[in-house]
């Protein structure tokens, strides 16, 4: 006769499919709201970084991801750029893979719109280049021979934007967001340590561990991991703006929290049934 | 009834459908399967020609200003050799091509990847422990020095893992199922979050066109 726990162990994985979509949706169903303490850590790292720039300055924001990773990489957009074009910094993007393009822009475009910033004169998009790495060492030596135009077919140098930015290195600092490859490494490795620019990031949960040696290193000055790190940022640009964009990674943060309540949940009660079935069939080795 | 409506609608039915999987196989998700199959190989073929081809190939060789540069020809060739690999008598041309990609890619990289990934990381790790800012630095340098040496160690194989040796490598391979665990922990992270990100969709997007505000 099989003890409760030891059903447990064999419950039906349906069963655990409808508690993980209960532990998601009531959240956020509820709008159930949980503390985002901000600490001292790659996020933070990040947003001192971008602090530091003086207004006028430069920045390069790749958008190197698509819509299947927006859930984690759209928010660190809508943030980083709110909070770039509220310093007032002006913002080159560009992007290494083909659907960041519109993602880029669509954040751009809003985030500009709210706070009265000007395309071409506060930030321009000039799309997608495929190449990743090669793109980048071209970019190094000049802009224009990549991206003669934006992504509108406008020519750059006509911009006010681009005034003074001829090549990488005339940019103060690089962002990159990042699904995978091209994206992280390549800047780090062709921009960052060939032209000396900072790098900075934000990139999936799943990628993030892959990037924490370029933290230590000072290869990167700071890094958004996952939906954690869209939620560190949103909260930070909130508290100095009061009227930044409402963000959908700080609302998710909870939902996330139930979930991994919910599966460690699971671990312990999976752990402790296969241990009950163990002792059972002849004791521990 | 707009357009954008009709999108949500469509996103939403999708969305459940293949999520209905996880009840088990039925034909609402081979439907939505088999429609996300056809229409991201369709839609790459056109953005590819689009935003790939056409910008970086043909409008070289073609300029709007007018004139034919010859020279675009190459690059042409060696990619109409790529599709070459899909007619086997022809496909050991597509060689060719790949010899260019990989040898251009590696001669690139060899130097950056080893500065990046070798060079830059074990400078990293040649730190000073007595120094930095207070204990927790102290014991963090400690750790990380511990943790690359007995991890070496741990990948060590010409010594028989006993003795010091074999202390050093449990320590090693302790560390790294820490360091594995904690990318598991960050793997589920990133699960949820496409689960929450598409839950938002139904929940805010999609209810409120039947008139339910949550």
């Amino acid at each position: 006769m099989a003890t409760f726990i030891e059903k447990l162990g064999t419950v039906d994985r349906r069963v655990i499919f409808l508690l993980m979509a209960l532990a998601v949706i009531l959240p956020l169903a509820f709008r159930m709201n949980l503390p985002i303490p901000i600490e001292q850590g790659p996020s933070k790292d990040l947003y001192d970084a971008i602090e530091a720039l003086p207004p006028g300055s430069r920045v390069l924001l790749s958008f190197d991801y698509d819509p299947s990773t927006m859930p984690e990489l759209q928010p660190m957009a809508v943030a980083l750029s709110q909070h770039l074009m509220t310093k007032d910094i002006k913002i080159v993007s560009m992007a290494l893979w083909p659907m960041g393009v519109s993602l880029g822009n669509e954040a751009l475009t809003m985030v500009g719109d709210s706070l009265g910033r000007e395309e071409y004169v506060d930030w321009v998009n000039l799309g997608y280049k495929t190449g990743g790495g090669v793109l980048i060492v071209r970019m190094g030596s000049n802009i224009q021979t990549v991206f003669p135009n934006d992504y509108d077919g406008n020519p750059i140098a006509d911009m006010p934007v681009m005034d003074g930015v001829n090549k990488l290195g005339d940019f103060d600092m690089i962002i990159s967001l990042s699904a995978g490859d091209p994206g992280i490494p390549a800047w780090v490795m062709m921009a960052g340590d060939r032209f000396n620019i900072p790098i900075g990031g934000g990139c999936t949960a799943v990628s993030a561990p892959q990037f924490y040696p370029y933290l230590g290193t000072g290869q990167m000055v700071g890094l958004l991991g996952g939906l954690k790190g869209a939620a560190d940022y949103e909260t930070m640009v909130r508290l100095e703006e009061d009227n930044a964009a409402p963000g959908t990674a700080t609302p998710g943060m909870a939902a996330q929290s139930v979930a991994h309540l919910v599966i460690m949940l699971f671990i312990i009660i999976g752990n402790i049934a296969y241990l009950s079935t163990r002792q059972k069939k002849g004791g521990l080795r | 009834m707009n357009w954008e409506v009709i999108g949500i609608w469509l996103g939403a039915l999708l969305s459940l459908s293949l999520y209905s999987f996880l009840y088990k196989d039925n034909p609402f998700y081979k439907f939505a399967e088999h429609l996300f199959v056809g229409m991201s190989a369709g839609y790459w073929v056109i953005y590819t020609i689009m935003n790939v081809l056409v910008p970086n190939w043909w409008q070289n060789m073609v300029p709007a200003t007018g004139g034919f540069q010859p020279i675009w020809v190459i690059p042409g060739v060696l990619g109409l050799f790529m599709l070459f690999r899909l007619i086997p008598k022809l496909s050991s041309y597509s060689r060719l091509s790949l010899a260019l990609i990989v040898g251009t890619g590696a001669g690139l990289s060899m130097t950056a990847m080893l500065q990046t990934n070798a060079l830059a990381q074990v400078h990293g790790t040649i730190i000073s422990l007595g120094t930095g800012g207070g204990w927790f630095d102290w014991v963090s340098n400690i750790i990380m020095v511990t943790g690359v040496v007995c991890g070496l160690v741990y990948f060590f194989f010409s010594k028989p893992h006993e003795g010091v040796i074999g202390g050093a490598a449990n320590i090693g391979i302790t560390l790294l199922m820490v360091a594995f665990g904690a990318s598991f922990g960050y793997t589920v992270m990133a699960r949820i979050s496409l689960l929450i990100g598409q839950t938002q969709f139904l929940l805010f997007d999609w209810l409120p066109t039947m008139g339910i505000n949550l």
